[in-house]
């Protein structure tokens, strides 16, 4: 299992992994923002957190079609569900989860501070704001997986995996949004959204992988 | 060890193929499968390997060996595609695949000595020739162990000293009561297979 995590890591990060591919967008949602907002800094600070979440969200649903799709157009695929008996599917696709998170959504995360910066947010909402997408992330991944998983079989399932998996991700996007928030606006609470922001991750941490892993064994052709 | 079909049909998108198939291999025997393209040798065999349902009848492998408790986790499967990463070396792709799978009777080295890629073990896979990238994912078979090596097309790109190179490893193989299962449409140079011919009246 470290092995695939760590196959997994090594081809996000060599060429055409598409690490840069999610960082470069997720930048330019963001550097375009002020320039279409206008020099307004108080509104920018104030819609600071809602756009780096939803910049976070695109960026990470770009390189999801490829979770499994790289590994069926190899033969991979085949070869990690006949040892479903060894390693049950759903843990390896799990792992896949977490080693496309690590690479591709990760630096995301990392690179959201100095974004913030362009959006003239505060340092404690700066700390908020990363510590959130830190924290539900991972969720979109995992629900991604799933859309990954059903239309594996499809060449150009790109945009159809983001539109799968798009209205799950809404309750990731408003209670990380809102934990944000309420972490520099005084009457709204951080400690509630947070705490369920932390359950969807886990929850979908559970359900992601059994439901891509049954999408995936009934997709072999 | 015996791998024992009875009365298995297979289908694809509904249409079924084949149906009233029934065959037994026992271990240290080979099964060829032949036919015409579209008679449904590459379905049988996904069938073998637990990657499509059958339509119809039962496959079961009876008396397996210790860690083998199903037929899929008994099986090797060399399909069309090498699953093999183009950007990892074949080093790299040999030891992932040999830590996923478990350890076999080769060591990566020996593996890649005797498909005859000791020295290019370090390229990456996708700067390969086709009949080297065949032979890379030959090496897979032998990384980790299986008793049952399900072979589809396994000499496509080879040339003729490949060829018997892979044969003398089939034999091997199958000294070794294993069992091989094969489609192809060259002769793999095994004596005593059975032989199933498929799609024919």
């Amino acid at each position: 299992m470290l092995a695939l995590f760590l196959r997994d890591i090594r081809l996000g990060l060599r060429a055409g992994g598409g690490v840069l591919v999610g960082i470069l967008f997720f930048l330019a949602v963001i550097a375009v923002v002020p320039f279409g907002v206008g020099p307004d800094l108080k509104l920018l600070a104030r819609i600071g957190a809602a756009m780096l979440w939803i910049g976070a969200l695109l960026a990470t649903l770009l390189g999801l079609d490829r979770l499994f799709q790289a590994d069926r157009d190899d033969g991979s695929l085949d070869i990690l569900i006949m040892a479903s008996e060894r390693h049950m599917l759903a843990v390896t696709v799990l792992i896949k989860c977490l080693a496309h998170w690590t690479t591709s959504v990760l630096p995301l995360v990392i690179a959201s501070p100095l974004l913030g910066l362009f959006m003239n947010m505060e340092p404690a909402a700066i700390g908020a704001t990363t510590l959130t997408l830190l924290v539900g992330t991972p969720a979109i991944t995992l629900i991604g997986a799933v859309g990954a998983a059903v239309a594996v079989a499809l060449p150009r399932g790109g945009l159809l995996v983001s539109v799968i998996i798009l209205p799950l991700t809404i309750p990731v996007l408003i209670f990380g949004v809102s934990a944000a928030y309420g972490a520099v606006e005084d009457p709204a609470p951080f400690i509630a959204p947070f705490l369920i922001l932390t359950a969807i991750t886990l929850f979908f941490a559970v359900i992601g992988p059994f439901a891509a892993a049954a999408a995936l064994k009934s997709s072999a052709d | 060890m015996r791998l024992v079909a009875e009365s298995l049909a297979g289908a694809r998108g509904g249409e079924v193929l084949f149906s009233g198939l029934s065959f037994a291999v026992a271990s240290g025997e080979a099964l060829v499968i032949t036919g015409p393209n579209g008679s449904g040798k590459s379905t049988l065999l996904r069938i073998i390997a637990g990657l499509l349902e059958k339509a119809d009848g039962g496959i079961k492998l009876e008396n397996s060996a210790s860690g083998f408790d199903s037929l899929t986790s008994a099986c090797h499967y060399l399909g069309h595609l090498n699953g093999m990463k183009p950007v990892l070396s074949v080093e790299e792709n040999l030891r992932f695949w040999q830590s996923f799978n478990g350890p076999g009777d080769y060591s990566l080295v020996e593996a890649l000595e005797r498909v005859q890629l000791g020295d290019i073990g370090h390229l990456p896979f996708g700067y390969l020739s086709t009949g080297q990238k065949r032979r890379a994912s030959i090496a897979r078979l032998l990384v980790s162990e299986r008793p049952v090596w399900l072979l589809d097309e396994p000499t496509a790109g080879l040339d003729k000293a490949s060829e018997e190179q892979f044969a003398e490893l089939m034999r091997e193989h199958l000294a070794k009561d294993g069992i091989v299962i094969a489609a192809t449409h060259l002769p793999l140079g095994l004596d005593g297979a059975q032989e199933l011919v498929m799609g024919g009246e």
